[in-house]
């Protein structure tokens, strides 16, 4: 019978072998549940592994997806390494998106705009997500809420709100009443970074936090006091290292990089408020955060991975007659095995009889 | 008071899966574990007793299904966490998002959809004025909830294996070295957990809307975690925050119908601002929180190590 047997020592091996093993696992339960409902499992995985990165236009749509689910992974990673678990991105992402649309469309006036206005307008995003995620930092910090249902809680405050205002403050006045604010000028866009794609200048500043937070937890005293209450809480109160600074800095981080993606989307791909700005890239990311072992730079692996899987679920729809909602299945069945496959990080499998 | 009894009425109904779930996770929680799941249970609960009930007409089929469904995945998560020793928090999430996901996916055939309203009536009593109308003509399944209620606390109160399940979820290693199998004991309480999650949800798409619409369970599962929090993990509590929370909710859309001066979305926030208020208040005091919750809440427990 194959059995478990604890390991002496963690293995290194299967910690960084893990996520790959869990992305082939994912593809392999995939096939199988698409031979369960009667599709070629060859071609479909061919949809969500090759097609997205046939050719350059491909690879710059994986891009688009990358840059947020890859800015607000790198903010979870270091949030969760402070056992601090903020789960409301995707709120902190509205909240975001919302600060950046609104002071848009305040000092648009279609002549103005340029880099120093759009660094304006993601600062903006960024205090956004940060004074989202410090609601959940200043009620657990004062009154012990705990922050995964309280950050939870204000993801679906901040998507109400966000349709509170497009279908009144900041709806198009031109707009035959439809819920969505008017289109930003041209000036107030991010400037493309491969000339005829959608690939947007959020792909760069993504991968500048992720070295930048690889930076923070492997070289700064900071980053350590932070990891050191983490895993071991007792410790850090021992050496004096403050769990409420902690607390705050891990969720104002999260925070403000989920605000930041948040104002890249809408300065980006969707140049406009509307209702629904977000396929749920704040809940995907912590799936990617998880699958890149908490790590800023591997999450950049993850967050490729599962920018794959989006836009195989949007090609799943034209080439397979599948529904796009298959993407949220795959995410799913992803993190599961992955921490099926984690089990071998602390064990190894033996036959005996 | 005649406008009074459809409130009351309806707050009781809204209030019910809150309740189903927040009981379910209760005894979980007092076994030591906790299941982030909720909210993806109770959609597949939701989606799975919509289906089953459209295509044999059975309610009761149907109730049985999402149930059944939804024990399914807590196994898994029993499996992932008790056995293979996976963390409780990320394991939880993990059912929720893979729940929204596969429930969208799942309920895609029957968007627009909806079952005939069923209507119930406990005799004699629902002919009362006011009293009637306001308690008496509901589902079985929300009176099952008050029942559940009691027997819940009495079982963990009053009877030998309710001190168990609370020991387990105290002291792990203490019940271990008196020969209890912690894990066997856990598993049971966790399928308990998965089994009223579904009822909840399948509570939510047969009895209360009833239709299937995507994401219908609407941060309920998460509510219904908050639930046991605010009701400092004991039983009698839970019913109080879940009818509190089902006459929020209610109260949100009578004050829409009156026509009251606040855009819609505003007032719809109403109920997870509550949970946040709700929270904060009862958090406030640390000690008294630790004082009540199980000890080994969200610890993982190794028999061999």
């Amino acid at each position: 019978m194959l059995r478990l047997e604890r390991r002496a020592q963690p293995s290194r091996v299967m910690a960084w072998c893990s996520p790959l093993l869990a992305v082939a696992l994912t593809a392999l339960i995939g096939s199988v549940l698409f031979m369960v409902v009667g599709k070629d499992p060859v071609a479909s995985l061919r949809v969500f592994f090759l097609e997205p990165i046939r050719d350059l236009r491909g690879w710059s749509e994986v891009g688009v997806k990358v840059a947020p689910l890859l800015v607000i992974a790198v903010g979870l990673s270091i949030c969760f390494r402070a056992n601090v678990f903020n789960i409301g991105a995707e709120g902190q992402l509205v909240v975001g998106a919302i600060a950046a649309g609104a002071l848009i469309l305040h000092l648009d006036d279609d002549t103005n705009g340029g880099a120093l206005l759009i660094s304006l307008a993601l600062l903006a995003g960024v205090a956004g997500g940060m004074a989202w995620a410090a609601i959940t930092a200043l009620l657990r910090d004062r009154f012990h809420a705990n922050e995964i249902l309280v950050s939870l809680m204000l993801v679906y405050v901040a998507e109400l709100l966000l349709s509170y205002l497009v279908h009144g403050a900041l709806i198009d006045p031109d707009g035959f009443g439809f819920p969505q604010s008017r289109l930003f000028s041209d000036g107030w866009l991010l400037p493309v970074v491969l000339p005829g794609t959608r690939l947007h200048v959020g792909i760069v500043l993504a991968l500048v936090a992720a070295v930048a937070g690889w930076l923070y937890l492997t070289r700064s005293f900071s980053g350590f006091k932070l990891q050191v209450g983490g895993i071991a809480p007792m410790a850090a109160r021992y050496a004096g290292f403050s769990s409420r600074s902690s607390l705050w800095i891990s969720l104002l981080v999260s925070g403000g990089l989920a605000g930041l993606a948040g104002a890249a989307e809408v300065m980006g791909p969707i140049g406009q408020l509307t209702p629904s700005i977000s396929p749920g890239y704040g809940f995907a990311a912590i799936i990617v955060a998880f699958v890149g072992r908490l790590h800023p730079l591997g999450v950049i692996f993850s967050s490729f991975i599962m920018a794959l899987f989006y836009i195989g679920g949007e090609l799943s729809q034209s080439r397979l007659g599948m529904p796009s909602a298959v993407t949220g299945i795959f995410q799913g069945i992803l993190l599961f095995a992955l921490l099926a496959c984690d089990v071998l990080i602390h064990n190894r499998l033996r036959w005996s009889r | 008071m005649d406008a009074l009894a459809p409130l009351i009425a309806s707050a009781m109904v809204a209030g019910t899966p809150l309740m189903l779930a927040a009981l379910g996770l209760l005894v979980n929680e007092r076994s030591g574990v906790i299941n982030l799941g909720s909210e993806g249970m109770m959609l597949m609960g939701a989606i799975t007793a919509f289906a089953t009930t459209l295509a044999s007409g059975s309610f009761t089929l149907g109730f049985l299904a999402g149930a059944v469904v939804a024990m399914l995945m807590s196994g898994f998560f029993a499996w992932l966490t008790i056995w293979l020793g996976a963390n409780q928090v990320a394991t939880g999430l993990a059912l929720s998002l893979f729940g929204v996901g596969a429930s969208a996916y799942l309920g895609l055939p029957y968007a627009g959809e909806s079952l005939q309203p069923i209507q119930f009536a406990v005799p004699l009593l629902h002919d009362i004025p006011v009293l009637g109308p306001a308690l008496f003509r509901h589902h079985p399944l929300v009176y099952g909830a008050i029942a559940l209620c009691f027997v819940i606390a009495w079982f963990l109160m009053r009877t030998r294996a309710g001190l168990i399940v609370r020991a387990v979820g105290e002291s792990p290693t203490s019940a271990h070295s008196l020969g209890y199998d912690v894990r066997r004991i856990r598993l049971a309480c966790v399928l308990f957990g998965g089994a009223c999650a579904g009822l909840a949800g399948a509570f939510m798409s047969l009895v209360y809307t009833p239709l299937w619409v995507e994401g219908m369970v609407a941060g309920r599962g998460w509510i219904a975690l908050a639930l046991t929090t605010f009701a400092t993990w004991r039983p009698l509590r839970v019913m109080a925050g879940a009818y509190l929370f089902g006459g929020i909710t209610i109260l949100t859309y009578h004050m829409q119908a009156l026509g009251v001066p606040i855009a819609s979305q505003l007032l719809s926030m109403l109920p997870y601002i509550a949970t946040v208020v709700v929270l904060v208040l009862i958090s406030r005091n640390a000690a008294w929180i630790r004082l009540n919750m199980p000890a080994s809440l969200g610890k993982n427990f190794n028999p061999n190590a």
